[in-house]
């Protein structure tokens, strides 16, 4: 056994266990870091697989930014956790049924790949020079550019859908600070400097 | 001319012009000469009303001048004093406990104020600490605390006692007793 | 065998980096007094030790032997936690910075990306601080400090992908091999707006004046660390100085042409590069300090208009001017 293949299992166990943690504390604050804690042996995981330019991606874009604003909104909310279990035995059926569907899925790929294509197994060792940032940006904007546009124009949509739901019309009495103006106003504008003879002495 | 004007906000803004006005006068005053007064080596003059540490005077003759009419401890706004007096055997009134709780006290001057034979007063000594609230008994030999020189009394960092009783006090009062008289006299015009 | 003998060999270098690190950060926070102090017609420390070449010493000592207190209600886990994830990032980052030619601890073909990733984990130490403390100024502290970073990285990410436009390559050495040429040949002058904006969107990454509300001792006492004493406030106190020594090699490898010296060609002035480096560094430094001894804070929401309105535009911006350069290959720069 290798020093990678031991390095695999110390990230898989602690991914594994980061991931059961991250659905079964109680703390949702304590959840949410379970989750960056199990993005950050997946990117390790990857790491291994020599994939480092999505490794890092992952860590800057899910560690680094996603996980950030969740720990923001979750460490705000005030759960009372009693009335969020209430319905676990009634939607003990469909969760179980997702899951197992999941399973299956996982299970029909590993069935496929062993059976048909035996040879994937093998780490595909690239040569010292290989750069898989840039074969993936050439792949992405070549082979795969529409699809590569049409998520990007998605998640466009998405964020302005998402601020137009939540843009909500104030009275026109609401008084605003427009911090554009506040910063265009000179000196002249609000003081007046006067020159006074100084008073006599009496 | 509005026009003008906010074309000139926007190229003084992305220069960073007023910014970099900014960091002009720190800049210079990078170079300048330092203002620091390096205490306790050199230090600034003090004013002759400067109101430091108590002390109770004597006479020229070595008498006392208090004579336990408890002006200061009615007047003494923190109730910092406290005063007993007998008869002495010549027969004058005298104090025989005379304390002044320094955590107590404000140092508004009152006393000084209140008293009618100029016996207690405020020095211009300041550097001087307490380190010990339960240390309030004085005896005469915790007395050379002070030293010679109150330069000296904070090296010596021995703690003072939070109370001041009527030796210490006498005591600070001769030490400093021409400095104390000098003190008066210079602004004696003023009052 | 050959692993542990590589293995000895990367601890040495990590030390070999660390080491240093750590003394410079200590005698930043004595530069820091200093230099502040001279700006505001003062001294600054100079009792322990000749002209108080011994305060940070002092300082590091009376921290060490500090007691660190646990408010009730905190969580004893991540209240612990929080320092070490806040300086973890600030010197894990020194990884990928070459100090010369060759002279790097891990030559990663994605450094830049990789420091980009780094230097965004350096805001969970401030917000598990914030939340594991259980104090209102805390958590205000580490919600502001949040969203201040969150919004200052775009502005970032947008000025690096400018210079791996310029160099072509994601790899830190090569983008310093990139800019040889002497002092107009760096990218500070093709780059400038993203130059400007990058060592600014720097300082408020790091929470530093005029940018550090998440601290702002005037309004919420102490921020995100109002809690904590001892060796916890001093790890959270050495992350703070890493990360701006950090940002400061980071604007020198990348603007302003890292090792190089700026007079190349003549033979004993471009010998050795880290020095060249170390000054440049020092520049930066600077300049953090000359900042904060000047300008007031920031207003909370004008942070954010600088961050949003201002910062991403420009560099989208020069991004497009730049790819045009790139494409008609303007200069010497992309010729």
């Amino acid at each position: 056994m290798g020093f990678e293949k031991f390095l695999f299992y110390v990230f898989a166990i602690v991914l594994i266990f980061a991931a059961v943690r991250v659905i079964t504390v109680r703390n949702s604050v304590h959840a949410a870091l379970f989750l960056v804690l199990a993005f950050f042996n997946s990117a390790a995981l990857w790491m291994l697989l020599q994939a480092e330019f999505l490794a890092i991606t992952l860590v800057l874009v899910y560690v680094g930014a996603v996980m950030v604003l969740f720990l923001f909104v979750v460490m705000m909310l005030d759960i009372n956790l009693a009335p969020l279990r209430e319905g676990f035995i009634k939607y003990l059926p469909v969760g179980a049924a997702v899951g197992l569907i999941i399973v299956v899925e996982m299970g029909l790929v590993e069935v496929h790949s062993r059976l048909f294509a035996a040879e994937q197994y093998h780490l595909i060792q690239q040569p010292a020079g290989y750069s898989n940032t840039k074969v993936l940006g050439e792949a992405l904007y070549t082979v795969y550019v529409y699809p590569f546009e049409i998520a990007a124009v998605i998640l466009l949509v998405a964020i302005i859908a998402a601020i137009a739901l939540t843009m909500r019309k104030r009275p026109e009495t609401t008084k605003y600070q427009d911090p554009a103006q506040q910063v265009l106003v000179k000196r002249g504008d609000r003081i007046r400097l006067v020159k006074m003879p100084a008073e006599k002495k009496l | 001319m509005k026009a003008i004007r906010s074309l000139q906000h926007y190229v003084k803004s992305f220069t960073l012009w007023e910014l970099l006005l900014g960091l002009r006068v720190t800049g210079r005053y990078l170079f300048a000469k330092k203002f620091t007064v390096q205490y306790p080596e050199e230090r600034v003059p003090k004013s002759p009303r400067f109101r430091g540490l108590h002390a109770l005077r004597r006479y020229p003759n070595g008498e006392e001048r208090c004579i336990a009419c408890k002006l200061c401890e009615a007047v003494c706004p923190a109730l910092a004093i406290t005063i007993e007096s007998e008869e002495r055997e010549d027969g004058s009134r005298r104090t025989t406990r005379y304390d002044i709780d320094l955590f107590k006290c404000i140092y508004c001057g009152f006393c000084e104020e209140a008293c009618p034979v100029d016996s207690i007063v405020l020095t211009r000594f300041n550097d001087y600490h307490m380190a010990n609230r339960s240390e309030s008994v004085m005896t005469r030999e915790m007395l050379p605390a002070m030293g010679d020189d109150p330069v000296d009394a904070l090296k010596d960092s021995r703690p003072w006692p939070s109370i001041m009783n009527k030796e210490m006090l006498l005591a600070m009062g001769e030490r400093f007793e021409a400095e104390i008289a000098a003190d008066r006299a210079a602004d004696a015009p003023y009052r | 065998m050959e692993t542990i003998l590589t293995l000895t060999l990367i601890l040495a270098k990590i030390v070999a980096i660390v080491a240093p690190l750590m003394l410079a950060v200590a005698y930043l926070t004595y530069a820091e007094r200093k230099i502040i102090g001279y700006m505001q017609v003062r001294i600054g420390p100079n009792r322990v030790g000749p002209k108080g070449w011994l305060q940070p010493i002092a300082d590091a000592v009376k921290l060490m032997v500090k007691e660190i207190i646990i408010p009730s209600g905190a969580n004893r886990f991540l209240f612990i936690l929080a320092p070490i994830l806040s300086i973890g990032p600030a010197l894990a980052a020194w990884a990928v910075i070459p100090f010369g030619k060759g002279m790097v601890l891990a030559n990663l073909d994605a450094g830049l990306l990789y420091l980009l990733a780094l230097t965004s984990l350096g805001v969970y130490g401030v917000i598990i601080s914030g939340w594991a403390s259980n104090s209102k100024y805390a958590f205000l502290g580490a919600m502001r400090s949040a969203a201040q970073i969150v919004s200052y990285e775009i502005a970032m990410g947008f000025a690096l992908v400018g210079v791996l436009m310029a160099a072509g390559s994601l790899n830190l050495q090569d983008i310093v091999l990139k800019q040889q040429g002497g002092l107009l040949h760096w990218f500070w002058l093709p780059l400038l707006p993203l130059f400007v904006v990058y060592f600014i969107a720097g300082v408020a990454e790091t929470n530093r004046a005029p940018f550090d509300v998440a601290e702002g001792e005037s309004e919420i006492v102490a921020g995100f660390h109002v809690e904590y004493s001892g060796m916890t406030f001093a790890v959270f106190f050495l992350a703070e100085y890493a990360n701006m020594v950090l940002i400061s090699a980071l604007a020198s490898t990348l603007f302003l042409g890292g090792w190089l010296s700026p007079f190349e060609g003549i033979p004993v002035l471009g010998e050795p590069g880290l020095i060249w480096f170390v000054l440049k560094m020092a520049i930066f430094l600077f300049l953090f300090l000359w900042f904060r001894a000047t300008f007031p804070r920031y207003r909370y929401d004008q942070i954010m208009r600088l961050g949003w309105k201002v910062f991403i535009p420009v560099t989208l911006v020069w991004i497009g001017v730049l790819g045009l350069a790139i494409l008609f290959r303007v200069g010497p720069w992309f010729a």
